[in-house]
Protein backbone atom coordinates (compact mmCIF):
# COMPACT_ATOMS: atom_id res chain seq x y z
CA UNK A 1 0.00 0.00 0.00
CA UNK A 2 2.65 2.41 0.83
CA UNK A 3 5.58 0.90 -0.55
CA UNK A 4 4.89 2.97 -4.23
CA UNK A 5 3.86 6.30 -1.92
CA UNK A 6 7.01 6.94 0.46
CA UNK A 7 8.37 9.99 -1.25
CA UNK A 8 6.32 12.58 1.23
CA UNK A 9 8.79 15.10 2.81
CA UNK A 10 11.76 13.49 2.01
CA UNK A 11 11.28 10.36 4.44
CA UNK A 12 13.14 7.22 3.77
CA UNK A 13 11.02 4.39 4.33
CA UNK A 14 12.32 1.65 5.62
CA UNK A 15 11.05 -1.19 3.66
CA UNK A 16 10.31 -4.15 6.04
CA UNK A 17 8.61 -1.42 8.25
CA UNK A 18 6.41 -0.47 5.27
CA UNK A 19 5.83 -3.79 4.25
CA UNK A 20 4.17 -4.04 7.51
CA UNK A 21 1.37 -2.07 6.91
CA UNK A 22 0.30 -5.19 4.23
CA UNK A 23 -0.12 -7.76 7.34
CA UNK A 24 -2.09 -6.18 10.62
CA UNK A 25 -0.16 -7.78 13.44
CA UNK A 26 -1.24 -11.29 13.51
CA UNK A 27 -1.36 -11.31 17.10
CA UNK A 28 -3.97 -8.33 17.36
CA UNK A 29 -6.30 -8.42 14.49
CA UNK A 30 -7.03 -11.94 15.24
CA UNK A 31 -9.82 -12.51 17.67
CA UNK A 32 -8.04 -15.07 19.85
CA UNK A 33 -9.95 -16.88 22.73
CA UNK A 34 -11.93 -14.71 25.59
CA UNK A 35 -11.51 -12.16 22.42
CA UNK A 36 -15.25 -10.46 24.15
CA UNK A 37 -13.25 -9.12 27.20
CA UNK A 38 -9.58 -9.54 26.54
CA UNK A 39 -7.90 -7.72 23.30
CA UNK A 40 -4.40 -9.54 23.41
CA UNK A 41 -1.65 -11.12 26.09
CA UNK A 42 1.83 -10.82 26.09
CA UNK A 43 5.35 -11.92 27.74
CA UNK A 44 8.49 -10.49 27.89
CA UNK A 45 11.53 -12.08 29.22
CA UNK A 46 14.64 -9.52 30.15
CA UNK A 47 17.93 -11.48 30.04
CA UNK A 48 21.14 -9.85 30.22
CA UNK A 49 24.95 -10.87 28.96
CA UNK A 50 27.48 -12.40 30.90
CA UNK A 51 30.14 -9.72 32.07
CA UNK A 52 28.49 -6.76 30.22
CA UNK A 53 27.72 -3.83 31.79
CA UNK A 54 23.84 -2.84 31.15
CA UNK A 55 22.63 -0.73 28.57
CA UNK A 56 22.37 2.22 30.36
CA UNK A 57 26.33 2.34 31.74
CA UNK A 58 27.47 0.43 28.79
CA UNK A 59 30.00 2.40 26.43
CA UNK A 60 29.27 2.54 22.95
CA UNK A 61 31.48 -0.09 21.54
CA UNK A 62 30.36 -2.36 24.38
CA UNK A 63 26.47 -1.72 22.96
CA UNK A 64 27.80 -2.67 19.76
CA UNK A 65 28.80 -5.99 20.59
CA UNK A 66 25.94 -6.77 22.60
CA UNK A 67 23.77 -6.21 19.51
CA UNK A 68 25.93 -7.91 17.13
CA UNK A 69 25.80 -10.94 19.64
CA UNK A 70 22.64 -10.93 20.24
CA UNK A 71 21.56 -10.14 16.10
CA UNK A 72 23.93 -13.54 15.11
CA UNK A 73 22.55 -15.35 17.72
CA UNK A 74 19.27 -14.74 16.43
CA UNK A 75 19.97 -15.95 13.16
CA UNK A 76 19.80 -19.53 14.99
CA UNK A 77 16.23 -19.28 16.83
CA UNK A 78 13.48 -21.06 14.67
CA UNK A 79 11.17 -19.67 16.52
CA UNK A 80 11.95 -15.96 14.84
CA UNK A 81 11.04 -17.25 11.53
CA UNK A 82 10.97 -14.94 8.83
CA UNK A 83 13.01 -12.83 10.42
CA UNK A 84 13.22 -8.92 10.28
CA UNK A 85 16.24 -6.98 11.80
CA UNK A 86 16.29 -3.85 12.43
CA UNK A 87 18.59 -0.84 14.04
CA UNK A 88 16.64 1.56 15.74
CA UNK A 89 19.09 4.34 14.69
CA UNK A 90 18.16 3.99 11.08
CA UNK A 91 14.61 4.57 11.71
CA UNK A 92 12.43 7.74 10.81
CA UNK A 93 10.60 8.99 14.43
CA UNK A 94 7.47 8.09 12.34
CA UNK A 95 8.97 4.10 11.91
CA UNK A 96 9.34 4.27 15.57
CA UNK A 97 5.69 5.38 16.27
CA UNK A 98 4.50 2.53 14.16
CA UNK A 99 6.55 -0.05 16.09
CA UNK A 100 5.14 1.44 19.13
CA UNK A 101 1.50 1.32 18.06
CA UNK A 102 2.07 -2.42 17.07
CA UNK A 103 4.07 -3.17 20.66
CA UNK A 104 6.81 -4.27 18.90
CA UNK A 105 9.49 -1.89 20.68
CA UNK A 106 8.63 0.14 24.01
CA UNK A 107 8.72 4.04 24.64
CA UNK A 108 12.55 3.50 26.01
CA UNK A 109 13.58 1.95 22.93
CA UNK A 110 11.17 3.97 20.69
CA UNK A 111 13.59 7.05 21.93
CA UNK A 112 16.78 5.68 22.21
CA UNK A 113 19.85 6.22 20.41
CA UNK A 114 22.78 4.09 19.07
CA UNK A 115 23.22 0.87 19.10
CA UNK A 116 19.78 -0.62 19.82
CA UNK A 117 17.75 -3.29 17.99
CA UNK A 118 14.40 -5.06 17.05
CA UNK A 119 14.40 -8.57 15.59
CA UNK A 120 10.84 -9.86 14.78
CA UNK A 121 9.34 -12.77 13.35
CA UNK A 122 7.12 -12.16 10.58
CA UNK A 123 4.07 -12.68 12.23
CA UNK A 124 4.99 -10.28 14.86
CA UNK A 125 4.02 -12.81 17.21
CA UNK A 126 7.35 -13.34 19.01
CA UNK A 127 10.19 -10.37 19.13
CA UNK A 128 13.47 -9.66 20.94
CA UNK A 129 14.34 -5.76 21.78
CA UNK A 130 18.15 -5.56 22.41
CA UNK A 131 20.11 -2.80 24.69
CA UNK A 132 16.15 -1.55 25.95
CA UNK A 133 17.07 -1.33 29.74
CA UNK A 134 18.28 -4.65 29.23
CA UNK A 135 20.45 -6.37 26.56
CA UNK A 136 17.61 -8.83 25.78
CA UNK A 137 13.75 -7.93 26.21
CA UNK A 138 12.17 -11.18 24.69
CA UNK A 139 8.68 -10.52 24.01
CA UNK A 140 5.45 -12.73 22.82
CA UNK A 141 2.30 -11.35 21.53
CA UNK A 142 -1.10 -12.87 21.32
CA UNK A 143 -4.69 -12.19 20.83
CA UNK A 144 -7.41 -13.49 23.05
CA UNK A 145 -6.42 -14.91 26.52
CA UNK A 146 -3.18 -17.30 25.87
CA UNK A 147 -1.06 -16.82 28.73
CA UNK A 148 0.62 -20.20 28.71
CA UNK A 149 1.15 -20.29 24.44
CA UNK A 150 2.77 -16.51 24.90
CA UNK A 151 4.90 -17.76 27.95
CA UNK A 152 6.20 -21.16 25.61
CA UNK A 153 6.73 -18.60 22.82
CA UNK A 154 8.98 -16.58 24.45
CA UNK A 155 10.70 -19.45 26.41
CA UNK A 156 11.56 -20.98 23.21
CA UNK A 157 13.41 -18.48 22.36
CA UNK A 158 14.54 -17.77 25.59
CA UNK A 159 16.14 -21.56 25.18
CA UNK A 160 17.35 -20.66 21.58
CA UNK A 161 19.36 -17.82 22.18
CA UNK A 162 20.43 -19.22 25.79
CA UNK A 163 22.37 -22.01 23.65
CA UNK A 164 24.51 -19.72 22.35
CA UNK A 165 25.02 -16.57 24.27
CA UNK A 166 26.02 -16.72 28.14
CA UNK A 167 23.41 -15.06 30.02
CA UNK A 168 24.14 -12.85 33.32
CA UNK A 169 22.72 -15.57 36.29
CA UNK A 170 23.10 -15.92 39.68
CA UNK A 171 22.12 -19.10 42.08
CA UNK A 172 20.23 -16.65 44.18
CA UNK A 173 18.70 -13.92 42.61
CA UNK A 174 18.24 -16.19 38.62
CA UNK A 175 18.29 -13.78 36.09
CA UNK A 176 20.05 -10.26 36.49
CA UNK A 177 18.62 -7.50 35.70
CA UNK A 178 19.17 -3.63 34.93
CA UNK A 179 16.17 -2.88 37.62
CA UNK A 180 15.39 -5.14 40.70
CA UNK A 181 12.13 -5.20 40.01
CA UNK A 182 12.55 -7.31 37.14
CA UNK A 183 15.02 -9.75 38.68
CA UNK A 184 14.84 -13.44 39.11
CA UNK A 185 12.66 -14.83 36.35
CA UNK A 186 12.60 -11.08 34.28
CA UNK A 187 8.92 -12.27 33.55
CA UNK A 188 6.50 -9.58 33.00
CA UNK A 189 3.20 -11.33 31.22
CA UNK A 190 0.46 -8.90 30.76
CA UNK A 191 -3.06 -9.03 29.65
CA UNK A 192 -4.87 -6.87 28.37
CA UNK A 193 -8.88 -6.46 29.27
CA UNK A 194 -11.73 -4.40 28.10
CA UNK A 195 -13.97 -3.56 31.40
CA UNK A 196 -16.72 -0.64 30.19
CA UNK A 197 -19.16 -2.18 32.63
CA UNK A 198 -16.89 -2.13 35.75
CA UNK A 199 -15.95 1.43 34.63
CA UNK A 200 -20.37 2.20 33.97
CA UNK A 201 -21.16 1.18 37.00
CA UNK A 202 -18.24 2.71 39.18
CA UNK A 203 -16.96 -0.46 40.38
CA UNK A 204 -13.83 -0.27 38.38
CA UNK A 205 -11.28 1.71 41.23
CA UNK A 206 -12.54 -0.97 44.22
CA UNK A 207 -12.08 -4.51 41.75
CA UNK A 208 -8.37 -2.60 40.88
CA UNK A 209 -7.46 -1.77 44.15
CA UNK A 210 -8.08 -5.54 45.07
CA UNK A 211 -5.64 -6.24 41.64
CA UNK A 212 -2.95 -4.09 43.04
CA UNK A 213 -3.53 -5.50 46.70
CA UNK A 214 -2.80 -9.23 45.31
CA UNK A 215 0.96 -8.03 43.50
CA UNK A 216 -0.10 -7.22 40.43
CA UNK A 217 0.37 -4.23 38.67
CA UNK A 218 -2.48 -2.00 36.51
CA UNK A 219 -1.50 -0.14 33.67
CA UNK A 220 -3.12 1.78 30.78
CA UNK A 221 -3.00 1.03 27.32
CA UNK A 222 0.11 1.02 25.76
CA UNK A 223 2.04 -0.28 29.33
CA UNK A 224 4.11 1.24 32.22
CA UNK A 225 3.52 4.89 32.74
CA UNK A 226 0.56 5.15 30.80
CA UNK A 227 -2.82 6.59 30.61
CA UNK A 228 -5.91 4.14 30.49
CA UNK A 229 -7.59 4.71 27.25
CA UNK A 230 -11.31 3.16 26.17
CA UNK A 231 -11.77 0.96 29.36
CA UNK A 232 -8.80 -1.13 28.61
CA UNK A 233 -6.73 -1.77 31.30
CA UNK A 234 -3.24 -3.74 31.28
CA UNK A 235 -3.08 -6.37 34.28
CA UNK A 236 0.68 -7.62 35.31
CA UNK A 237 2.50 -9.47 37.16
CA UNK A 238 4.88 -7.64 39.58
CA UNK A 239 6.89 -10.18 41.51
CA UNK A 240 9.77 -12.22 39.75
CA UNK A 241 11.51 -13.33 42.79
CA UNK A 242 10.90 -16.19 45.18
CA UNK A 243 8.04 -17.12 42.48
CA UNK A 244 8.02 -19.66 39.61
CA UNK A 245 6.87 -18.28 36.10
CA UNK A 246 4.78 -21.05 35.91
CA UNK A 247 2.98 -19.50 39.56
CA UNK A 248 3.07 -15.58 38.32
CA UNK A 249 1.16 -16.98 35.14
CA UNK A 250 -1.24 -18.95 37.38
CA UNK A 251 -1.83 -16.28 39.69
CA UNK A 252 -2.43 -13.38 36.78
CA UNK A 253 -4.39 -15.84 35.10
CA UNK A 254 -7.01 -16.17 37.91
CA UNK A 255 -7.12 -12.81 38.31
CA UNK A 256 -8.41 -11.66 34.96
CA UNK A 257 -11.02 -14.62 35.07
CA UNK A 258 -12.51 -13.22 38.34
CA UNK A 259 -11.86 -9.87 36.43
CA UNK A 260 -14.04 -10.80 33.87
CA UNK A 261 -16.43 -12.78 35.74
CA UNK A 262 -16.36 -9.37 38.14
CA UNK A 263 -17.35 -7.86 34.43
CA UNK A 264 -20.20 -9.94 33.21
CA UNK A 265 -21.68 -9.21 36.75
CA UNK A 266 -21.53 -5.65 36.29
CA UNK A 267 -23.39 -6.06 32.72
CA UNK A 268 -26.24 -7.51 33.83
CA UNK A 269 -26.63 -4.86 35.91
CA UNK A 270 -26.77 -2.20 33.35
CA UNK A 271 -28.91 -4.22 31.10
CA UNK A 272 -31.66 -4.80 33.95
CA UNK A 273 -31.10 -1.05 35.26
CA UNK A 274 -30.20 0.93 31.98
CA UNK A 275 -30.79 -1.07 28.52
CA UNK A 276 -32.29 1.62 26.89
CA UNK A 277 -29.05 4.08 27.82
CA UNK A 278 -26.79 1.14 27.23
CA UNK A 279 -28.09 0.15 23.79
CA UNK A 280 -28.14 4.46 23.02
CA UNK A 281 -24.75 4.88 23.03
CA UNK A 282 -23.16 1.72 21.82
CA UNK A 283 -25.45 2.96 18.39
CA UNK A 284 -24.44 6.40 18.68
CA UNK A 285 -21.04 5.62 19.13
CA UNK A 286 -21.14 3.17 15.63
CA UNK A 287 -23.16 6.27 14.28
CA UNK A 288 -20.30 8.52 14.91
CA UNK A 289 -17.89 6.02 13.39
CA UNK A 290 -20.10 5.63 10.42
CA UNK A 291 -21.08 9.74 9.65
CA UNK A 292 -17.99 12.13 11.15
CA UNK A 293 -15.51 13.84 9.53
CA UNK A 294 -13.05 14.31 11.92
CA UNK A 295 -12.07 11.64 14.21
CA UNK A 296 -8.90 12.10 17.14
CA UNK A 297 -7.34 8.67 17.88
CA UNK A 298 -8.77 8.93 21.51
CA UNK A 299 -11.84 9.22 20.43
CA UNK A 300 -11.31 6.03 18.27
CA UNK A 301 -10.44 4.15 21.30
CA UNK A 302 -13.35 5.68 23.10
CA UNK A 303 -16.24 4.51 20.93
CA UNK A 304 -14.42 1.64 19.78
CA UNK A 305 -14.90 0.48 23.85
CA UNK A 306 -18.35 1.55 23.43
CA UNK A 307 -18.86 -0.74 20.38
CA UNK A 308 -16.99 -4.19 21.88
CA UNK A 309 -19.79 -3.45 24.87
CA UNK A 310 -22.18 -3.55 22.48
CA UNK A 311 -20.68 -6.92 20.94
CA UNK A 312 -20.61 -8.58 23.76
CA UNK A 313 -23.56 -7.76 24.76
CA UNK A 314 -25.25 -9.34 21.36
CA UNK A 315 -26.58 -6.43 19.62
CA UNK A 316 -27.41 -6.46 16.73
CA UNK A 317 -26.04 -4.52 13.55
CA UNK A 318 -22.33 -4.08 14.90
CA UNK A 319 -19.43 -4.95 12.75
CA UNK A 320 -17.49 -7.91 13.93
CA UNK A 321 -14.64 -7.56 16.82
CA UNK A 322 -11.81 -8.10 14.36
CA UNK A 323 -12.85 -5.31 12.11
CA UNK A 324 -13.08 -3.25 15.38
CA UNK A 325 -9.71 -4.39 16.78
CA UNK A 326 -8.11 -3.55 13.38
CA UNK A 327 -9.97 0.05 13.09
CA UNK A 328 -8.35 0.54 16.75
CA UNK A 329 -4.82 -0.64 15.02
CA UNK A 330 -4.72 1.36 12.30
CA UNK A 331 -6.49 4.48 13.52
CA UNK A 332 -3.24 5.30 15.60
CA UNK A 333 -1.20 8.28 14.21
CA UNK A 334 1.55 6.13 12.78
CA UNK A 335 -0.38 3.80 11.30
CA UNK A 336 -2.93 6.79 9.59
CA UNK A 337 0.80 8.67 8.38
CA UNK A 338 2.61 5.14 7.31
CA UNK A 339 -0.63 4.31 5.44
CA UNK A 340 -0.64 7.82 3.83
CA UNK A 341 3.18 7.30 3.13
CA UNK A 342 3.36 11.01 4.70
CA UNK A 343 3.77 12.98 7.93
CA UNK A 344 0.25 14.67 8.35
CA UNK A 345 -0.82 17.48 10.85
CA UNK A 346 -3.06 15.88 13.27
CA UNK A 347 -6.29 17.93 11.36
CA UNK A 348 -4.97 16.04 8.29
CA UNK A 349 -5.10 12.91 10.35
CA UNK A 350 -8.52 13.63 11.90
CA UNK A 351 -9.70 13.77 8.28
CA UNK A 352 -8.22 10.22 7.09
CA UNK A 353 -8.95 8.67 9.86
CA UNK A 354 -12.58 9.14 10.13
CA UNK A 355 -12.55 8.15 5.81
CA UNK A 356 -10.72 4.82 6.86
CA UNK A 357 -13.00 4.09 9.27
CA UNK A 358 -16.20 5.00 7.10
CA UNK A 359 -14.54 3.05 4.44
CA UNK A 360 -13.71 -0.16 6.40
CA UNK A 361 -17.26 -0.22 7.94
CA UNK A 362 -19.31 0.36 4.99
CA UNK A 363 -17.62 -2.79 3.50
CA UNK A 364 -18.07 -5.19 6.73
CA UNK A 365 -21.61 -3.79 7.76
CA UNK A 366 -22.40 -4.42 3.80
CA UNK A 367 -21.34 -7.68 4.58
CA UNK B 1 -16.48 -4.01 55.36
CA UNK B 2 -16.14 -0.43 57.09
CA UNK B 3 -13.21 1.32 57.35
CA UNK B 4 -11.93 1.13 61.09
CA UNK B 5 -10.98 4.58 61.45
CA UNK B 6 -13.62 6.69 59.94
CA UNK B 7 -16.02 3.77 60.12
CA UNK B 8 -18.12 5.45 57.02
CA UNK B 9 -16.25 4.51 53.72
CA UNK B 10 -15.95 1.17 52.70
CA UNK B 11 -11.95 -0.47 54.04
CA UNK B 12 -10.03 -1.32 50.57
CA UNK B 13 -6.36 -0.76 52.08
CA UNK B 14 -5.68 -3.94 54.60
CA UNK B 15 -2.50 -3.39 56.83
CA UNK B 16 -0.62 -5.68 58.91
CA UNK B 17 1.41 -3.94 61.63
CA UNK B 18 4.15 -5.10 63.67
CA UNK B 19 4.78 -3.57 67.11
CA UNK B 20 6.82 -5.08 69.83
CA UNK B 21 6.28 -8.26 68.30
CA UNK B 22 2.10 -8.10 68.38
CA UNK B 23 0.71 -8.46 65.07
CA UNK B 24 -2.52 -5.72 64.31
CA UNK B 25 -4.48 -5.74 61.62
CA UNK B 26 -5.60 -2.75 60.11
CA UNK B 27 -8.70 -2.40 57.30
CA UNK B 28 -8.69 1.32 56.19
CA UNK B 29 -10.40 3.04 53.25
CA UNK B 30 -7.71 5.06 50.97
CA UNK B 31 -8.41 8.33 52.99
CA UNK B 32 -7.73 7.33 56.29
CA UNK B 33 -4.97 4.54 55.28
CA UNK B 34 -2.92 7.82 53.43
CA UNK B 35 -3.65 9.89 56.67
CA UNK B 36 -1.93 7.25 58.74
CA UNK B 37 0.81 7.36 56.54
CA UNK B 38 0.08 3.97 54.90
CA UNK B 39 1.27 4.17 51.25
CA UNK B 40 -0.34 1.01 49.45
CA UNK B 41 1.51 -0.94 46.90
CA UNK B 42 -0.83 0.88 44.73
CA UNK B 43 0.24 4.22 45.60
CA UNK B 44 3.88 2.93 45.48
CA UNK B 45 3.47 1.46 42.37
CA UNK B 46 2.01 4.53 40.56
CA UNK B 47 5.71 6.29 41.25
CA UNK B 48 8.67 5.73 39.08
CA UNK B 49 11.07 3.20 39.92
CA UNK B 50 13.73 5.81 41.04
CA UNK B 51 10.95 7.32 43.11
CA UNK B 52 10.19 3.99 44.94
CA UNK B 53 14.05 3.42 45.18
CA UNK B 54 14.15 6.80 46.86
CA UNK B 55 11.09 6.10 48.99
CA UNK B 56 12.25 2.66 50.20
CA UNK B 57 15.96 4.03 50.65
CA UNK B 58 14.09 6.42 53.07
CA UNK B 59 11.84 4.21 54.93
CA UNK B 60 15.11 1.65 55.31
CA UNK B 61 17.91 3.60 55.90
CA UNK B 62 16.76 6.72 57.77
CA UNK B 63 20.03 6.86 59.20
CA UNK B 64 22.70 6.15 57.89
CA UNK B 65 21.94 6.60 54.39
CA UNK B 66 25.10 8.73 53.59
CA UNK B 67 26.95 5.90 54.26
CA UNK B 68 25.92 3.31 52.52
CA UNK B 69 25.49 5.76 49.55
CA UNK B 70 29.27 5.37 48.75
CA UNK B 71 29.60 2.05 48.62
CA UNK B 72 30.59 1.26 45.29
CA UNK B 73 30.70 -1.59 42.47
CA UNK B 74 34.19 -2.39 41.80
CA UNK B 75 33.42 -3.81 38.36
CA UNK B 76 31.37 -0.85 36.77
CA UNK B 77 31.99 2.08 39.18
CA UNK B 78 28.86 2.30 39.79
CA UNK B 79 27.88 4.26 43.42
CA UNK B 80 24.65 2.68 45.50
CA UNK B 81 23.70 6.77 45.54
CA UNK B 82 23.42 6.89 42.00
CA UNK B 83 21.23 3.48 41.79
CA UNK B 84 18.97 5.31 44.64
CA UNK B 85 18.79 7.96 41.87
CA UNK B 86 18.23 6.46 38.77
CA UNK B 87 16.94 2.90 39.90
CA UNK B 88 19.39 1.13 37.75
CA UNK B 89 22.03 -0.98 38.32
CA UNK B 90 25.52 -1.10 36.62
CA UNK B 91 26.46 -4.19 35.64
CA UNK B 92 25.65 -8.23 36.89
CA UNK B 93 28.31 -7.78 39.45
CA UNK B 94 26.46 -4.91 41.49
CA UNK B 95 24.41 -7.70 42.97
CA UNK B 96 27.17 -8.65 44.60
CA UNK B 97 28.71 -5.20 45.50
CA UNK B 98 25.30 -3.86 47.02
CA UNK B 99 24.21 -7.26 47.93
CA UNK B 100 23.10 -6.47 51.51
CA UNK B 101 20.80 -3.13 50.55
CA UNK B 102 19.56 -4.93 47.32
CA UNK B 103 18.60 -8.16 49.86
CA UNK B 104 16.25 -5.51 51.41
CA UNK B 105 14.88 -3.61 48.34
CA UNK B 106 14.59 -6.99 46.98
CA UNK B 107 12.40 -8.56 49.73
CA UNK B 108 10.50 -5.50 49.69
CA UNK B 109 9.43 -5.22 46.16
CA UNK B 110 8.95 -9.22 45.93
CA UNK B 111 8.72 -10.50 49.28
CA UNK B 112 11.56 -12.68 48.57
CA UNK B 113 15.10 -13.03 47.85
CA UNK B 114 15.81 -15.92 46.38
CA UNK B 115 15.21 -17.24 42.48
CA UNK B 116 12.77 -19.96 42.85
CA UNK B 117 11.94 -20.38 38.73
CA UNK B 118 14.11 -21.18 35.20
CA UNK B 119 18.19 -21.17 34.96
CA UNK B 120 19.84 -21.05 31.95
CA UNK B 121 19.91 -23.99 29.36
CA UNK B 122 22.73 -26.17 30.08
CA UNK B 123 23.37 -25.06 33.83
CA UNK B 124 19.05 -25.55 34.37
CA UNK B 125 19.86 -29.18 35.70
CA UNK B 126 22.82 -28.36 37.90
CA UNK B 127 21.04 -25.16 39.53
CA UNK B 128 17.60 -27.49 40.56
CA UNK B 129 19.56 -29.97 41.97
CA UNK B 130 21.59 -27.39 43.73
CA UNK B 131 18.25 -25.63 44.88
CA UNK B 132 17.17 -29.37 45.83
CA UNK B 133 20.17 -30.07 47.82
CA UNK B 134 19.55 -26.28 49.83
CA UNK B 135 15.99 -26.78 50.08
CA UNK B 136 16.57 -30.61 51.87
CA UNK B 137 19.50 -29.01 54.08
CA UNK B 138 17.07 -26.26 55.52
CA UNK B 139 14.03 -28.72 56.12
CA UNK B 140 16.89 -30.92 57.62
CA UNK B 141 17.79 -27.81 60.24
CA UNK B 142 13.94 -27.38 60.97
CA UNK B 143 13.41 -31.06 61.66
CA UNK B 144 16.38 -31.05 63.91
CA UNK B 145 14.89 -27.59 65.27
CA UNK B 146 11.41 -28.75 66.31
CA UNK B 147 13.31 -32.00 67.50
CA UNK B 148 11.76 -34.74 64.95
CA UNK B 149 14.64 -36.76 64.39
CA UNK B 150 13.20 -39.52 62.24
CA UNK B 151 11.81 -37.15 59.73
CA UNK B 152 16.06 -35.47 59.95
CA UNK B 153 17.02 -39.19 59.20
CA UNK B 154 14.85 -39.64 56.34
CA UNK B 155 15.92 -36.17 55.01
CA UNK B 156 19.16 -37.07 56.04
CA UNK B 157 19.15 -39.84 53.47
CA UNK B 158 17.50 -38.07 50.59
CA UNK B 159 19.93 -35.39 50.90
CA UNK B 160 22.94 -38.01 50.58
CA UNK B 161 20.86 -39.77 47.42
CA UNK B 162 20.82 -36.45 45.82
CA UNK B 163 24.36 -35.13 46.19
CA UNK B 164 25.48 -38.71 44.81
CA UNK B 165 23.42 -38.03 42.08
CA UNK B 166 24.71 -34.88 41.81
CA UNK B 167 28.35 -36.53 41.44
CA UNK B 168 27.70 -38.53 38.97
CA UNK B 169 25.76 -35.97 36.81
CA UNK B 170 28.87 -33.45 37.05
CA UNK B 171 31.43 -36.79 36.20
CA UNK B 172 29.41 -37.98 33.49
CA UNK B 173 29.20 -34.47 32.47
CA UNK B 174 33.23 -33.96 32.57
CA UNK B 175 33.47 -36.78 30.61
CA UNK B 176 31.02 -36.25 27.61
CA UNK B 177 33.13 -32.66 27.26
CA UNK B 178 35.90 -34.84 27.26
CA UNK B 179 34.82 -36.65 24.37
CA UNK B 180 33.55 -33.80 22.37
CA UNK B 181 36.79 -32.44 22.82
CA UNK B 182 38.75 -35.57 21.41
CA UNK B 183 35.50 -35.78 19.09
CA UNK B 184 36.23 -32.00 17.76
CA UNK B 185 40.04 -32.89 17.75
CA UNK B 186 39.46 -35.46 15.23
CA UNK B 187 36.97 -33.67 13.49
CA UNK B 188 39.63 -30.79 12.82
CA UNK B 189 42.22 -33.82 11.88
CA UNK B 190 39.51 -34.74 9.31
CA UNK B 191 39.31 -30.95 8.35
CA UNK B 192 43.01 -30.96 7.42
CA UNK B 193 42.81 -33.97 5.49
CA UNK B 194 40.35 -32.57 3.64
CA UNK B 195 41.90 -32.82 0.22
CA UNK B 196 42.88 -36.25 0.61
CA UNK B 197 39.43 -36.82 1.79
CA UNK B 198 38.49 -35.45 -1.50
CA UNK B 199 41.02 -38.19 -3.90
Amino acid sequence: MVGENNAGKGMPMNLPVSDMLRTSGKWFAGDGPWSDGILSTRVRLARNLKGMRFPGRALAEELSNVLHRVESASLGVTALEGRQLLQIEGLSVLERQFLLERHLISYDLASSGDQCGLVFAADENVGVMINEEDHIRIQALRPGFQLDECYQAASDVDDQLGSSLEYAFSDDFGYLTACPTNVGTGLRASVLVHLPALVLTRKIKKVLTGVNQVGLAVRGFYGEGTDVLGNFFQISNQITLGEKESQALLNLERVVRQLLDYEEKARDVLMKDAREQIEDKVMRALGVFTHAHLLTSEEVIGLSSAIRLGITLSMEGLPRTGIINEILLYAQPGHMQMMAGTEMSSEERNIRRSEFIRGRLKDDLAA
Amino acid sequence: MKCQNCHVAEATVHVKEVKNDKVTELHLCEKCAREKGFHSMMEIGKLSIASQMVWMAENLYPEGSHRVGQVQCTECGLKYSEFLKTGRLGCPSCYGAFGAQLKQVMRRIHGSVRHVGKAPGKNGAQFERRRQIQKLHEDLELAIEREEYEKAAVIRDEIRKVESTAADAAASDQSATATATSAEVADDSEHRAGPRRQS
